[in-house]
């Protein structure tokens, strides 16, 4: 008995160690595999990153379907100034270790440029080692302002100021509300970011922050306290600066409560009329100040959205709109830059900084959009409201 | 050289591994043929097998299931963070680090007395939920709190940013679940390996003292120990408390090698806390070279698996399944004193045939 278990271990070690090497041997073949096409100097290589397993794998499969297709239509429309366009999507988890992990994987591949990362802290630490390595990044939907902080970073998205204090100053300018309740999640870097800079531009533009309830992830389900608070306090307007899984229990409850203020939401609450088993009567009269919308009836947008739904099944969400725009970034970009397969990762970031600035861009999520050196695109934010189960232009 | 006994020499061992790696993983990094995946994987190895080490001094040693040994990481991390984000302008690198890492093992050490106190008077079962609410309780807390720095000094909040009042022109040091960014990036390899072989001499030396043998009757008999005059309370502190500092240097190496801290779930929350765990018991309760070598295989593995893309978590847990069976064949572990005394055994058995 002892014999055989002892066997067995060495089997196993033995089995261990085979797939640990077969790992590595997979990871330098790669890279002689990426050694040869760079003397080729046949392909682009665009890598992304984000969270495709854990719980917020839904926005990181959306960004790895949007790169996708963008790459796809760009290959058959002849590639980046004649060259074709390869990709690459490592996943992350929403963890900034791992997401280091990632990086380091897509540069034994051979990536010149970044499309990533989807989500917020990964793209923190991401960004400090791409400026180390001066590879040119452009993040689909890192929001918070230390994911660009460095100027071989873009942004495809808002940032988390430019959304709060967006949003506070839509409200004042419309006049919508002065007496306003925030309930947002503390744990989140997303929600809790815009709600600083929310609070922060409420207080200039005169408007009162009645009730500021916050909740974590692992306390998301029961809202019946943060909305009574609410509602106690007298508010007119609910600001919901979180994503739409948790919105929509949100209306669900105070629907029950008969507690009907006004629901103002961000860019995270798009999509909650796709969810599944979701009463979209609840969302009726919810605003929400969003860069893309699949109701959109230019021609880019709906094309897009047919393609979309021909290739993965299922409507597409701002995250998916953000990557593909930031694949045609980088193509608008590299046709600017006059870029070549054969050029070094670094040499690209140095020529991709000066023509990004240069560049005007039109796509899903916004016309002539425009990048600072800091940057931060600067393009209007759309605000829809949701009427008759619709997204509608207000 | 016949002379060492047998555990001098499995300790030597041990360490002979641990420069061994050092060694290899020098040479082999400066050679260049490295690829950056391996590379950017060096500290955070470092990182888990410290953990695993110290844990095992709880789990192994002092016999207690503590499950939330993540929260002193968390502590050890924040806490140097803080300091060498605050000091980053007037220390130089080497200087800064070390303190660094005093300051993290300093701080973990004495939140491992503060939490030792309440939960070692609980035992079994009641001490590893009690252990688990404390990880949690101090990722929240870490989560909640704002620090900032202006012209006029310090400023502390635990409720918002807008809540300092601060200068314009001053930073925000701790922006409560966004965490600390901007961390300098001081931990390498050479000094993650040091302080994995520090703390393997400090737990091993611990192990074959006179201190060790106490906590070890402890685990064994606790009234037959306190009946010969051993001191439970001050030995179990002990065990504890050194666990939680070395912890807190794992913590110090894991947030100087990212520039951005947050006290996610994900890294500082009890599946953290359970994955060291595992670490330790896939490796051996009370084996110090085990979970170490456990830490190391479960760390890269998942990696070295980015090649199957979808299927890697799925690999991933088949794997941990098929290891855990395999260690545990004669049935699952279900309380850690069962399991820890079977896996006494176990080891005995190997041992004498080989005699």
């Amino acid at each position: 008995m002892k014999n055989k278990k002892r066997w067995l271990s060495l089997v196993l070690a033995a089995a261990m160690a085979a797939t640990a090497l077969t790992g590595c041997g997979k990871s330098s073949d790669d890279k002689s595999d990426s050694a040869g096409s760079d003397s080729k100097a046949e392909v682009f290589k665009i890598g992304g990153i984000g969270p495709i397993t854990g719980d917020n794998a839904i926005y990181g499969k959306a960004v790895q379907n949007g790169i996708e297709l963008a790459v796809k239509e760009i290959n058959e429309a002849g590639g980046i100034n004649g060259y074709q366009v390869e990709t690459k999507f490592e996943d992350d988890e929403s963890d900034p270790e791992k997401a280091v992990n990632a990086y380091n994987t897509l540069k034994d591949w051979g990536m010149q440029m970044l499309t990533g990362t989807v989500t917020s802290g990964p793209c923190e630490a991401v960004v400090s080692e791409t400026y180390n390595d001066n590879m040119f990044q452009i993040t689909p939907s890192g929001t918070s302002v230390n994911s660009v902080q460095y100027e071989n970073a873009f942004r495809m998205c808002f940032s988390d100021p430019a959304q709060g204090t967006v949003s506070a100053q839509y409200i004042a300018d419309h006049n919508l509300a002065t007496k306003i309740a925030v309930i947002y999640n503390s744990s989140d870097t997303y929600s809790s970011g815009i709600y600083q800079n929310f609070a922060a531009e409420a207080k200039n533009q005169g408007l009162e922050l009645v009730a500021e309830e916050a909740f974590t992830s692992e306390s998301n389900k029961d809202f019946s306290v943060q909305l009574q608070k609410a509602k106690d306090a007298g508010a007119e307007m609910v600001f919901l600066p979180i994503y739409y899984q948790e919105a929509s229990l949100i209306l669900a409850k105070a629907d029950e409560m008969g507690f009907a203020p006004l629901f103002f939401g961000c860019d995270g609450m798009d999509g909650i009329l796709a969810m599944d088993n979701f009463d979209t009567s609840l969302a009726e009269g919810l605003m929400l100040l969003t860069p893309f919308s699949v109701n959109a009836t230019d021609e880019a947008t709906q094309n897009f959205v047919a393609d979309f739904e021909e290739a993965y099944g299922g409507i597409p969400n701002q995250f998916a709109a953000d990557a593909y725009d930031a694949v045609y970034v980088i193509k608008a970009a590299a046709e600017q830059a006059d870029l070549t397969p054969d050029m070094s990762a670094s040499d690209i970031c140095d020529a991709m900084k000066t023509a990004m600035t240069e560049i005007t861009y039109d796509g899903l999520t916004g016309k002539s959009i425009t990048w600072g050196t800091d940057g931060e695109p600067s393009k209007e934010p759309i605000a829809v409201k949701i009427e008759n189960g619709d997204y509608t232009i207000m | 050289m016949k002379k060492l006994s047998k555990t001098t020499k499995s300790n030597f061992i041990t360490y002979g591994i641990v420069v061994a790696a050092l060694i290899v993983g020098q040479v082999w990094a400066n050679s260049g043929s490295m690829s950056s995946l391996l590379k950017g994987l060096l500290v955070p190895l470092c990182a888990y097998m410290i953990l695993a080490v110290s844990l095992n001094l709880t789990v192994g040693i002092l016999g207690e299931l503590s499950l939330g040994h993540a929260g002193f990481m968390c502590v050890g991390a924040f806490s140097s963070a803080l300091f060498s984000k605050m000091t980053m302008d007037s220390l130089p690198e080497g200087v800064r680090f070390l303190i660094a890492i005093l300051i993290g093992a300093l701080v973990a050490g004495i939140f491992g007395i503060l939490i030792g106190i309440p939960v070692l008077r609980l035992r079994g079962d009641y001490l590893a939920i009690v252990t688990l609410a404390f990880g949690e309780i101090i990722k929240n807390v870490i989560n909640a709190i704002y620090v900032g720095k202006d012209a006029n000094g310090l400023h502390f909040s635990l409720k918002s940013v807008t809540e300092l009042n601060m200068d314009p022109e001053g930073t925000i040091l701790i922006n409560g679940p966004q965490g600390i960014s901007g961390t300098p990036k001081d931990s390498s390899f050479l000094a993650g390996m040091i302080l994995l072989l520090i703390a393997l001499i400090i737990i091993l030396n611990l192990i074959n003292s006179r201190a060790g043998r106490a906590i070890m009757s402890i685990r064994d008999n606790r009234i037959a120990a306190e009946s010969v005059g051993i001191n439970v309370t001050k030995y179990k502190m002990m065990a504890f408390s050194i666990s939680a500092a070395l912890a807190g240097v794992a913590g110090v190496l894991y947030a100087h090698n990212l520039s951005s801290l947050v006290a996610s779930p994900k890294n500082f929350g009890y599946n953290m806390s359970i994955m060291i765990l595992v670490f330790v018991v896939l490796g051996g309760i009370g084996n110090i070279r085990g979970s170490m070598i456990a830490a190391f295989i479960l760390t890269l593995l998942p990696e070295m698996l980015r090649g199957l893309s979808d299927y890697r978590m799925l690999i991933y847990a088949i794997v941990l399944i098929v290891m855990m069976l395999f260690n545990w064949s004669a049935g699952g572990r279900r309380f850690k004193e069962r399991v820890a005394e079977k896996f006494r055994g176990m080891r005995k058995g190997p041992a004498k045939e080989a005699k």
